[in-house]
């Protein structure tokens, strides 16, 4: 029993295993990242920020497959609808809310989360579509394969993380959405226009929505529901590097993906989620403000 | 004076209701709505002292697939079944509840650690599908043809009709039980300052554990319930993040504050759900030659629609709206006076 447990550990195919862990977690971490912004800046949960993906791989998948127009515009189209769809998410819905409870933010973006699954199964029907595009795998040794798709996806979340950072802690702007995130009230008294700045922020948070989206329509089918199956470890990652903590996140989405990756190694792949589900309940009992909050 | 006419017309009402010409269909939504009635009341137990739940799927799905699976596995009647299930549910509310409470989880944060224990128990319901049938559903063993009061199975509805009029009462009762208790005011008090509240003696931890408690061991009755009247359950019906936020949304549409804001919520939200979907069908309209729109999800969509509505322009409900329009009205016709 034993025996073959540590013989499973330093089989080619754990190696494997962890690579795509890794991998998987760049995705994550790019997922992630609009959310933490938006939960950093303006303190509101966009349960519904799954679904904007999701329009934005629809986005993707019309404008490539039936309009015929080459990927990277149509990708970059994307990005721009997801960042509309964002900045009006904010606009219509949570600029009336701001004073309210903020169970009632979460839930006016959760009626949105239905809005938009029916809006997409009304225009795209409910079949799994698929863009027929596949950038093929990589061959790193004889056993090892990887996906060249998931290998951008972690070079580009890596990019995006530091222009990112570099955009909040350099330029006028992402100086005053770092002020903002930190002082609501004293940054009003100090004649800062929150409202242009809370626009701002979403329609940013909605383009990074909009990015998840061209690297995961290259991995996956779109259809309607699809954000339920990642919206939820997405919210997770959020809490756990606590909420609108961007590094934490980031790192948060590295050890999410290698518990899935592991526990789906040893055992089926759900019972990789349910780990990385028990671990973050345990995670919040025991450092409620996230695992790699700073102390306030 | 006034309560006591209503409580006395839906009475007469609910009793008479099988014999005027219901027929299958109509009588299945009605029992439907008690169902989900009794399951939104049992939510709302918590959720009106701020204690907003998004795990309530997988209390439901405690239930429904515990009794099912200690009939067809064991081979022991739901009249042990049930108890067990609501059992397991207890425990596990107190299992996520406590941690919670003790290091003080609140609002959004307590919100989403419930989300992650739906997903929980809708990714292990996948995940041993063997024995479950993972996303494909299950389906208790049928007992036999007719009737039987062991396997709590039956094909007459009506039967299930007059069953899910006494769960929900049930559920009223136990809601107005809180509502006049005192955990309701150290829960109010609780949900306006919980350092304050602590100060001055509420037991905020164990306070909060016993709504929640109680809640869980109602939901999973619900889900228990649902599985014998329906005979077939799945992550989608009865567990998972979707069935949570569908119970949530139907109390804040019906009132939270309420008792009958949960009845209140389950009709609007079940009978528009429907009637949508008779209305609107679920083929095809053709705008143009090639672009057709796919009419199934139009429910699904105004659903939604309907909810961002009501949460920025009615955030108390239906039924808190109509208090709030009657008081005034009390008011001012006092005033005039």
């Amino acid at each position: 029993m034993l025996a073959e447990f540590i013989e499973a550990l330093f089989s080619i195919f754990f190696i494997e295993t962890l690579i795509n862990g890794l991998l998987l977690g760049g995705l994550f971490a790019l997922l992630s990242l609009g959310l933490n912004l938006i939960f950093g800046v303006i303190d509101v949960v966009w349960i519904c920020y799954a679904e904007i993906i999701m329009l934005g791989m629809y986005t993707i998948f019309f404008l490539h497959v039936e309009s015929g127009m080459p990927f990277v515009f149509a990708a970059v189209a994307g990005v721009a609808a997801t960042s509309l769809l964002g900045w009006l998410t904010h606009r219509i819905v949570i600029s009336y809310l701001l004073d309210a409870e903020p169970i009632n933010q979460l839930l006016a973006t959760g009626g949105l989360l239905f809005l938009f699954q029916g809006a997409a199964m009304v225009v795209f029907g409910i079949e799994f579509k698929n863009l027929g595009l596949s950038l093929g795998s990589l061959a790193v040794s004889e056993d090892i394969y990887l996906s060249q798709t998931r290998l951008v996806a972690f070079f580009v979340s890596g990019v995006v993380v530091v222009v990112l950072y570099q955009f909040l802690s350099r330029s006028y702007l992402g100086i005053a959405i770092r002020a903002i995130s930190q002082d609501r009230e004293i940054m009003v008294l100090m004649g800062v226009d929150t409202k242009k700045l809370y626009l701002f922020t979403s329609a940013i948070g909605g383009g990074l929505a909009g990015l998840a989206a061209v690297l995961l329509v290259l991995q996956y089918d779109v259809h309607p529901f699809i954000g339920l199956s990642f919206g939820p470890i997405t919210f997770m990652i959020c809490v756990m590097g606590g909420l609108g903590n961007m590094i934490g996140g980031f790192l948060a989405a590295f050890v999410f993906s290698m518990l899935i990756a592991v526990g789906g190694y040893f055992a089926e792949l759900e019972w990789g989620y349910v780990m990385a589900f028990v671990f973050f309940i345990a995670i919040m009992f025991a450092r409620p403000q996230g695992l790699f909050a700073r102390k306030s | 004076m006034n309560n006591k006419i209503i409580i006395a017309a839906i009475a007469v009402i609910l009793s008479l209701l099988p014999f005027i010409g219901v027929d299958s269909y109509q009588m299945h939504l009605i029992i439907m709505i008690l169902i989900w009635s009794f399951a939104y009341t049992a939510w709302s137990v918590m959720g009106r002292f701020g204690l907003v739940s998004l795990g309530h799927g997988a209390f439901m799905a405690v239930g429904g697939y515990g009794t099912a699976l200690i009939w067809n596995e064991l081979g022991l009647s739901p009249w042990i079944g049930i108890p067990v299930a609501m059992l397991c549910s207890g425990v596990l509310a107190l299992l996520i509840g406590y941690p919670c409470f003790r290091f003080r989880i609140t609002g959004n944060y307590f919100a989403l650690v419930t989300l992650a224990l739906a997903e929980v128990a809708r990714q292990i319901i996948i995940a041993t599908r063997g024995t479950t049938g993972g996303a494909l559903g299950y389906t208790p063993e049928t007992h036999g043809e007719g009737s039987s009061i062991l396997a709590l199975q039956s094909d007459e509805r009506i039967i299930f009709y007059f069953a899910a009029v006494l769960v929900w009462i049930m559920g009223i009762v136990i809601w107005r039980m809180v509502d006049g208790s005192m955990i309701r005011y150290a829960l109010e008090a609780i949900s306006e300052d919980e350092d304050a509240s602590a100060a001055v003696g509420v037991q905020v931890t164990k306070e909060k554990l016993k709504v929640t408690v109680l809640s869980a061991v109602m939901t999973a009755f619900a889900g228990a319930f649902y599985a014998q009247y329906q005979m077939f359950i799945s992550p989608d019906t009865i567990g998972g993040v979707g069935i949570s936020l569908q119970i949530v949304f139907a109390v804040v549409v019906g009132g939270i504050y309420s008792s009958l804001g949960p009845t209140i919520g389950a009709m609007v939200t079940l009978l528009l759900a429907e009637v949508l979907r008779v209305w609107i069908g679920t083929g095809t309209y053709c705008v143009t030659d090639s672009v057709c729109l796919n009419l199934a999800g139009a429910p699904l969509l105004v659903y939604g629609l309907m909810l961002v509505l009501f949460i920025i322009f009615l955030p108390k409900g239906i039924v808190g709206a109509l208090e709030d329009w009657w008081r005034n009205r009390k008011a001012d016709s006092l005033t005039a006076k």
